[in-house]
């Protein structure tokens, strides 16, 4: 295995943590409208990932950076070519992370409201686009002969893609339902797992077709084999989360998100990038990845800090393990 | 295509409104991360309240700025690639390093012990709460020695090599990139430039209050704490800059010369006060200057040549072929007084308010002042007239300004003084922008960024105001009592977490 190959996975592997740790943070935005019958339940919700959620999206940044040091050429040619799907990703992202630290900060009913409609928008929009974003990784877009993508925005919004949207919006919903049930405490634990048996059986039905759907274009053994794990711990999550296994269910609805990540980085390799107009212009590890050298200190400095960074930001899960209800929730500031 | 809408100048125009909007939240972060688990600390070893309130009060503020410093920053990371995909095409395999060691190590860091210290003060015991900010702070500054080892690189590229058949530069020595005399003096500069940014918000503040006598105890603190801070980073700044100066001088003779509209080398060369030009026939109409103080800045020496914009523009035309290299000279050299002016205004501001409040044994006995008092303003042996002392708190509000002013034109001076150029002498900026990205969509984002960015300046700035004028927080029985076990005392476990979102 070449250092490239290693950073393949590697990057995959930081995708992976991204989803796994903000596709639940996404969910609980998205859950306090689907969920919370009042400001106070809303509360409940955000303050679950309070502490947490600024760390997981550094995950995205990492991802970012990683694939600028160790793929300038997959960097270059996907932020430049999905331009205004990720200006939309990036506005969102700034107005939610004001949004959670703002929120409170003010009595007014409008401004609280304002700030809830932003905190619900801005994590289902992200949820959406992301989906739509690796489905056309996948499926392969225009890119020409000079790694450039030369198509249109409307190029990337097709049945596939937009099936993916769907699958993670409703997967990271899911997911953020199995991980309320495991944070809360009282009668919105009650609903958030009711919640996610139904939303677990529409995730399945759309992610199995949309799994199905990139096997068969686009699969081998290894591939199915990861869509297999998938399946089976989306099935598991569902069956945990009714026999009322909170834990259970959340691990495995982390499982799924982790399964189906590595079944797209399975079909991708060693592409990293195919194109849609000519299979020798496909961006891949090789042709797209930095040299030797720099493959050499990045993989040092991601061996070393990896694992210090998973082992901190495990004890902040720890530290703030205990389950929250709506009497933990003072009522004014 | 109209050169005022070209994408390369939309790209500069976003880069540089989202980088200068981005850098007025960074210096506060960082100073006032370090300023508040300074009086954190305080807090813990001495046990005096007074300290818990400033932690609070002024931990509140750093988190309503520190919001827009992370949302701000997360632009940052993607827009090379966005606009400059050829940018990072080319330099990737160097330039990307540093980026990915600064998300990997310090963005983890600050965000992961932000959230911990946020959420902590019933979750931990106060020791660890404490440490918890201390990391956020250490988080901060690798954060700003990563990208200004960056940013080093695309002012004097170092450790590098052309590779032809792949058409990009490539790292040979990662270590030189980060350990070069460019790095060091710009990181020391940039992080006395954030305390003088820290210490001058804190003086103003506590002056609005102590102006009003209100929250005596702990503006008292702050505002000592905030004069030092403003003096020390100060000073810092200037011999900083004076070092950044010379490397300058000798990297980047142009960038020197238009920051002082030096048409001709001359030795001794005069260091400008004023200066109004002829950019089209490359001389000055005007100046005011100061004899042989130039060639002393760049080599130490009174009486040493030191070449002018017309000779380093020929210099460069040899070696690089036919074009212009000059960057935009009244934006470098009114960019450079600017930060300079602004830079030393602020620490005049605080060595005088550091003389005006000086305590005990400097001061006749009758104008000494308790903890609970306004301090007296003594300028010789008297106090000042209430009307000279409210000057001198007016005008240390407004000095909070400042520094940002000379922080933003310190950027504005050093990015564009480096033009033609994004990485010096190697690769063109007309070079470095997205070939397939269209005019609509640079556009539409730097508009849509431009807008935003309005939009949350007006909503950061009146939270800023409120939570100011609010005052430090009194404090409770829970605050006075943190946890002993991590998690939080079983005995509390139903009550209301002390700070909910």
């Amino acid at each position: 295995m070449q250092l490239h190959d290693v950073w393949f996975v590697l990057i995959a592997v930081l995708w992976t943590g991204y989803f796994f740790l903000e596709g639940f943070d996404f969910g609980v935005g998205v859950l306090t409208k689907l969920l919370a019958r009042d400001r106070r339940e809303k509360r409940v919700l955000i303050n679950t990932i309070g502490p947490v959620w600024d760390g997981n999206e550094v995950w995205l940044l990492t991802a970012g950076g990683a694939t600028f040091a160790a793929f300038p050429e997959w960097y270059a040619t996907l932020f430049s070519g999905f331009y205004l799907p990720l200006l939309l990703i990036l506005v969102c992202l700034i107005i939610r992370g004001v949004a959670f630290e703002y929120r409170h900060k003010r009595d007014e009913e409008r401004w609280q409201t304002n700030w809830e409609h932003a905190i619900f928008w801005t994590s289902l929009i992200p949820a959406f686009l992301w989906g739509v974003a690796f489905a056309n990784i996948v499926r392969g877009v225009k890119i020409d002969e000079h790694m450039e993508y030369v198509g249109s925005l409307f190029d990337l919004l097709n049945v596939y893609s937009l099936l993916g949207g769907l699958v993670t919006l409703t997967l990271f919903t899911f997911h953020g339902t199995v991980f309320t049930a495991l944070k809360t405490v009282g009668d919105i634990r009650d609903r958030s797992r009711a919640l996610a048996t139904r939303l677990g059986a529409l995730t399945a039905v759309l992610a199995l077709v949309f799994l199905i759907w990139t096997q068969a274009s686009r699969g081998d053994g290894k591939s199915l084999i990861a869509m297999a794990v998938a399946v089976l711990a989306l099935v598991g999550a569902l069956g945990f989360n009714l026999a009322g296994r909170e834990g259970w269910s959340f691990a495995l609805s982390g499982i799924t998100i982790a399964a189906a990540v590595a079944m797209l980085f399975l079909t991708l390799f060693p592409n990293v990038m195919p194109s849609s107009l000519n299979d020798a212009w496909n961006l891949t590890v090789t042709n797209a990845s930095s040299s030797p050298y720099t493959l050499k200190i990045m993989t040092w400095c991601a061996g070393v800090a990896t694992p210090l960074v998973l082992l901190y930001q495990g004890w902040t899960y720890w530290v703030f393990r205990k389950r929250i209800g709506t009497q933990h929730i003072a009522d004014a500031h | 295509m109209d050169v005022a809408l070209a994408p390369e100048t939309l790209a500069r125009w976003q880069f540089g409104i989202t980088t200068v909007y981005h850098f007025l939240f960074v210096p506060l972060t960082i100073s006032l991360a370090a300023l508040t688990a300074g009086l954190q600390t305080a807090w813990v070893r001495s046990g005096k309240e007074k300290y818990l309130r400033a932690t609070k009060f002024w931990g509140k503020l750093f988190l309503i700025n520190i919001a827009m410093g992370v949302v701000t920053g997360i632009v940052q990371e993607f827009q090379f690639g966005m606009n400059w995909s050829d940018y990072s095409r080319f330099v990737g395999d160097i330039f990307g390093a540093p980026l990915a060691f600064e998300a990997l190590i310090a963005f983890f860091f600050e965000s992961t012990f932000i959230g911990l210290w946020i959420f902590g003060w019933d979750k931990l015991p106060k020791k660890i709460h404490l440490a918890c900010m201390w990391m956020v702070s250490i988080g901060t500054i690798l954060s700003a020695y990563f990208i200004l080892a960056a940013n080093s690189w695309m002012q004097h590229p170092v450790g590098y090599r052309i590779n032809e058949q792949r058409g990009r530069a490539e790292l040979t020595d990662f270590w030189l990139v980060l350990t070069q005399n460019t790095a060091l003096t710009q990181f020391f500069h940039t992080i006395t430039a954030a305390f003088l940014v820290g210490g001058a918000f804190m003086v103003g503040i506590s002056a609005f209050h102590l102006a009003r006598k209100k929250h005596i105890p702990v503006m008292r603190t702050s505002l000592r704490l905030g004069l030092v801070t403003l003096i020390i980073a100060g000073m810092g700044t200037a011999i900083s800059g004076d070092l950044l100066g010379k490397v300058m001088f000798k990297q980047q003779p142009m960038k020197m010369a238009a920051a002082e509209a030096l048409w001709d080398g001359e030795a001794p060369a005069p260091f400008s006060v004023f200066a109004y030009g002829d950019v089209e026939k490359g001389h000055n109409k005007v100046a005011i200057e100061i004899p042989g103080l130039l060639s002393f800045l760049a080599n130490d020496d009174f009486t040493s040549f030191v070449p002018g914009i017309n000779d380093v523009n020929k210099a460069e035309q040899e070696k690089f072929g036919p074009g212009d290299y000059r960057p935009n000279i009244p934006v470098a050299y009114w960019g450079f007084r600017w930060m300079i002016g602004f830079g030393m205004a602020s620490l005049g501001v605080g060595v005088l308010g550091l003389w005006l409040t000086r305590k005990k044994f400097m001061l006749p006995p009758g104008l000494r002042t308790g903890e609970d008092e306004v301090p007296h303003l003594v300028l010789f042996k008297k106090a000042l007239s209430p009307r000279f002392a409210t000057w001198y708190w007016i005008v240390a509000l407004w000095t909070m300004g400042f520094p940002l002013i000379a922080n933003s034109w310190g950027w504005i001076f050093t990015e564009m003084g480096r033009q033609p150029w994004v990485v010096y002498g190697v690769l063109r900026t007309r070079d470095a922008v997205s070939p397939h990205v269209s005019q609509g969509e640079v556009l539409t984002s730097m508009i849509g960024f431009t807008l935003l960015y309005a939009v949350l300046a007006v909503i950061e700035v009146r939270l800023l105001v409120k939570y100011v004028k609010l005052g430090p927080p009194e404090l409770t029985e829970a605050d006075l009592n943190p946890p002993t076990k991590i998690g939080g005392d079983d005995k509390n476990s139903d009550r209301p977490m002390a700070f909910s979102y």
